[in-house]
């Protein structure tokens, strides 16, 4: 071989694998992408079902109850308009209470019933996660505009 | 008192990080020996003041003063003292303090074991790092003063958070600091030698042992970080992909790949504009990686709001340095194509393909960790790229890496015989799919993850023992131990740190395909059968610690009616933030962890018990160990000594005459 | 200079680009739902007094601010001596609305407590805190349950409203006041509105 013609190869052979690296990455980036929506959202269909995504907001007073085995939890999660009912089965976080910011993930059943996989709490003692802060300050805008 | 004395100690820091930044690199330009001369002592003298500062820091935690107001955010007058002294660096500004002092220890360092470096190279390079610890000092006195006073002072301070207060986040924090910062010094080195236009073996040869030990560091930071998150965080997970953990492994990404392309460097002087590149992005990585965990945009990406000011300084900091010596790569690197020519079948190939393979890597991890902050900060929504992303990456791109890491030590430098090579490697090959789909088989847990990652596990095994073999066949005369003693250490880093590899594919892989876990409720005197195993509940007893309160659970392993391990794992509410925290207990054995963690207590009076059984995840960190010593023994190789005292020795002659 | 090794630069610079206009849009200032509204009407017990009850409707007429803050609440200690230097100095009257002071401490399960028991405890933690750390406040009301403060849309303690006299929002401050807010933002808007009429 030609040492042109080798550079050539390995030039080539390295631009291909770039972009199929490339486009791996892309493709894994589109089909693993986590959205986010508030219980609103949810309400208003804007959701998908079968697909995974999370929602954050309050965990609504008085709403957690355990079933008689003791792990699956039931709870609602409100971003103060809308109340969404959430199954989960599982321990808890630590900083889990009522009252307080959580995310869940999971999916959403036909039923209207939130299947959590995950439950995340917020961090430390005085902000929630963001994605629950950001769940209640969005349906206080929109009260807001009906409101007018 | 002593924190005034601190923060004055910080500012004299400062006025020499100036000195150091600005007289050796105008010496070096102008050939001044005498102002080439002043980045020693002026590096020295910084390091005493920064030092200083630190333990004047250190002093106001111990003693509890919590008119300082870094004390009393973190720290309280029950923290157990360890506690007390690693509060210190559990928060924004204590930690850029640890980040000077490591840099200053690095540089002290330098200027210590690289006398025999030529004077303006050397001047160079201490310069390069005063620009770096001058951008550091100044944004800690500008935006991040650890020394501001609350005043009037509280009663009481709010302790550090509870997650911090364990046994591996006193080493981790200091070792993980080690590593990014170490890697400034691999930098200076190679915008010194772009600014000097010197960028050949004789560069890569000084560089080498410096970035090697960076990178030994690095990969014990983020190995007791994993373990950390492991035992602490209650869930058994070992790694989660989140950005704090990946703000650590991009660094380790480009940082691997640098050594690598230093290697080929110094002995072939190829790749020297890529190496000077990946110089450059390891730094960078490392400075992104500290500011998006410590300046809590990761948390909240509008942390930033509460102070804007910290977060321009941040951006300006890091425009200037990344930006600057791209500047000066786009201007120098013109002039450094060329070096050593290699065939499309040669070490250089393969080494090549991996560090593209790596940077890709990097690239996507920084793609998956930034883009949903960057959709945040623009209002675009809300979106999370979690575990199943990176591992859809990290799986196909890795794969390759590890087989050609295989490949290329049996190849010859310059060209080789792509059959031959082949031919030599076909047996390992085949025996390690056999191998991957027997285990896979006897495991009972036949997935393409399992199979491929115990193939690969094996290859990189097999690979190594046949690389071993071939090594010792060498001089065939002499007795096994002189063979083996004529193997130079570099080799056995070089051997050692893939080999592990291989542990660690396995550890991974096992935990991956049959972990398993049990959530139940228990209360005292209920039996279990898990995984082999009887557990038997015991009861939870209060068990106050010095600053928390705790309900401790006691169960009692046993398999076949014979005690294994009794296991006491604790729910703990720490006092002064009346923060919950669970409190894994652990049975660690080689081939398995048994894994206990106690969730909350039902109204009835039962409690929630996890149990995990992962096995072989303690392989996971033997891989990282052997990574760590080869890493050791690279850099511990005979030949860097040699060079540092013949030169010695000639400069000594030199002055004789 | 080959253009290829400029490519680097270029994609540092647009990552940069991209970076500084995220940080240039300051979410703290998007402005709150409730601004230049009506503040939500409450009547709510006074901590010093538990058996009176104080309503927004009291403070009508005055320009005054409306402190969320709690005794579990970390970042409200380190508001607190800006506050109480506010006070006084006189400036401006500040009313304290103490925020589910049980039930949002992580580390105490209210569930469980009769509501009688809950304030006992509730009004022993506030008054022991004002005690510990000085009391800026005209007066301070307990939302025990956090209703009153869920009305405010309070997603973090502590928060601040101004209130101008006809009762209207004018402004919200989320996190901790600094000395620098208070100087530059706070100050010159509680200037402003008492100019005003």
């Amino acid at each position: 071989m030609k040492p042109r013609s080798k550079r050539l190869m390995l030039v080539g052979g390295g631009v291909g694998l770039l972009v199929a690296a490339v486009a791996l990455v892309l493709s894994a980036f589109q089909q693993n992408l986590v959205f986010f929506h508030t219980p609103t959202e949810v309400l208003e269909g804007k959701a998908p079902t079968g697909k995974t995504f999370r929602i954050g907001g309050l965990v609504e007073d008085g709403s957690i109850q355990r079933e008689a085995d003791g792990l699956t939890v039931r709870f609602a999660i409100t971003d103060t308009a809308k109340v969404i009912p959430v199954s989960y089965r599982g321990t808890l976080p630590d900083l889990f209470k009522e009252g307080k910011g959580a995310v869940v993930q999971g999916t959403l059943s036909p039923d209207g019933q939130f299947r959590a996989t995950e439950v995340l709490a917020k961090h430390d003692e005085n902000y929630m996660p963001p994605e629950a802060a950001h769940a209640v300050e969005q349906a206080q805008k929109a009260g807001a505009t009906v409101s007018q | 008192m002593i924190p005034e004395l601190g923060h004055f100690a910080l500012v004299m820091a400062f006025a020499l990080a100036l000195v150091q930044a600005v007289v050796p690199m105008v010496g070096a330009a102008r050939n001044n020996p005498s102002m080439m001369a002043v980045a020693r002592p002026a590096a020295q003298g910084q390091f005493f003041f920064i030092i200083f500062a630190y333990g004047c820091l250190t002093w106001a935690f111990i003693t509890s003063d919590f008119s300082l107001q870094l004390a009393a955010s973190n720290s309280h007058s029950d923290t157990p003292l360890m506690y007390k002294i690693t509060g210190v660096w559990g928060n924004h500004e204590g930690s850029l303090l640890l980040w000077s002092l490591s840099l200053s220890l690095w540089t002290v360092a330098v200027t210590v074991f690289s006398r025999h470096l030529p004077e303006a190279f050397m001047a160079r390079v201490i310069g390069v790092l005063g620009w770096v610890s001058l951008g550091f000092i100044a944004f800690m006195l500008v935006t991040s003063n650890p020394f501001d006073r609350l005043l009037p002072g509280a009663p009481e301070g709010r302790d550090l958070n509870p997650l911090l207060q364990d046994p591996g986040m006193i080493i981790h924090p200091p070792l993980l600091y080690m590593g990014y910062v170490g890697f400034s010094v691999a930098f200076a080195f190679a915008i010194a030698a772009l600014l000097t236009g010197r960028l050949d073996a004789a560069w890569a040869r000084w560089s080498r042992p410096w970035t090697t030990v960076a990178w030994v560091f690095l990969t014990a930071g983020i190995a007791v970080g994993s373990a950390w998150a492991y035992y602490e965080l209650g869930w058994g997970g070992w790694w989660f992909w989140d950005p704090v953990e990946n703000a650590s492994f991009m660094p380790w990404l480009l940082g691997t790949a640098l050594i690598h392309s230093l290697a080929v460097t110094e002995k072939r002087g190829a790749f020297r504009s890529w190496t000077v590149l990946l110089a450059i992005g390891a730094f960078s990585l490392s400075l992104l990686g500290t500011f998006l965990v410590r300046s809590g945009v990761i948390t909240s990406v509008h942390a930033f709001a509460t102070d804007p000011a910290r977060g321009m300084f941040i951006l300006a900091l890091l425009v200037v340095v990344i930006g600057v010596s791209l500047l000066l790569y786009a201007w120098r690197a013109p002039k450094l194509t060329g070096g050593g020519s290699f065939g499309l079948v040669s070490r250089e190939t393969t080494l090549l393909g991996n560090n593209v393979l790596f940077a890709v890597v990097s690239a996507s991890v920084l793609m998956g960790t930034l883009y949903p902050l960057f959709l945040d900060a623009l209002n675009l929504g809300k979106i999370s790229v979690g575990p199943p992303y990176f591992e859809a990456v990290f799986v196909p791109l890795m794969t390759p890496v590890v087989v050609l890491m295989m490949f290329g030590p049996f190849l010859r430098w310059k060209d080789d015989d792509f059959g031959a090579a082949v031919r030599k490697l076909a047996p390992a090959a085949v025996a390690s799919v056999v191998s991957g789909f027997g285990i896979a088989l006897a495991i009972d847990h036949v997935t393409w993850r399992t199979v491929l990652g115990l193939t690969l596990a094996a290859w990189v095994v097999l690979a190594s023992l046949q690389l071993l073999a071939g090594r010792l066949r060498e001089r065939a005369g002499a007795s096994v131990s002189s063979r083996l003693s004529m193997i130079p250490a570099a080799w056995w880093g070089m051997w050692l740190a893939h080999f592990g590899i291989g542990i660690f594919i396995i550890g991974v892989t096992m935990v991956g395909s049959i972990d398993s876990n049990l959530d139940l409720r228990m209360k005292d005197g209920d039996q279990t059968e898990f995984a082999g195993y009887t557990v038997r509940f015991r009861g939870v007893v209060d068990a106050p610690g010095p600053n928390y309160d705790a309900s401790r659970a006691t169960l009692e392993v046993s398999r076949d009616g014979k005690p294994i391990a009794t296991l006491q794992p604790e729910k703990r509410v720490y006092r002064a933030m009346g923060m919950p925290m669970t409190e894994a207990a652990l049975d660690i054995g080689v081939f398995r962890d048994v894994y206990v963690s106690l969730g909350e207590q039902l109204p009835e009076g039962d409690w929630i018990v996890s149990l995990h059984h992962k096995p072989f995840i303690s392989w996971i960190w033997a891989g990282c160990i052997f990574m760590v010593l080869g890493g050791i023994l690279a850099a511990a190789d005979r030949r860097y000594r040699r060079l540092a005292e013949r030169t010695a020795a000639a400069g000594a002659l030199q002055q004789a005459t | 200079m080959k253009a290829k090794f400029l490519v680097p630069l270029a994609l540092f610079l647009l990552l940069v680009g991209f970076l500084g206009f995220g940080l240039s849009l300051n979410p703290r200032e998007v402005p709150s739902p409730l601004i230049d509204k009506p503040a939500p009407a409450f009547t709510l017990a006074r901590l010093d007094q538990p058996a009176q009850t104080f309503a927004l409707d009291e403070m009508r007429g005055q320009v005054w601010l409306l402190n969320v803050w709690a005794s579990w609440c970390v970042a409200c200690r380190q508001e607190h001596p800006v506050l109480v230097e506010l006070a006084r100095r006189g400036i401006v009257p500040i009313v304290g609305l103490n925020y589910k002071e049980v039930r949002g401490d992580g580390g105490l399960d209210a569930r469980g407590m009769a509501l009688d028991a809950e304030t006992g405890l509730a009004i022993e933690r506030a008054r022991g805190w004002l005690r510990a750390h000085g009391d800026p406040y005209q007066l301070s009301v307990l939302d025990i349950d956090g209703r009153v403060g869920i009305d405010f849309g309070v997603y973090g303690v502590p928060e601040t409203f101004l209130i101008d006299r006809e009762g209207r929002i004018r402004y919200k401050h989320i996190g901790p006041v600094t000395p620098d807010n208070l100087q530059n933002v706070l100050i010159p808007k509680i200037e402003e509105l008492k100019r005003a009429s």
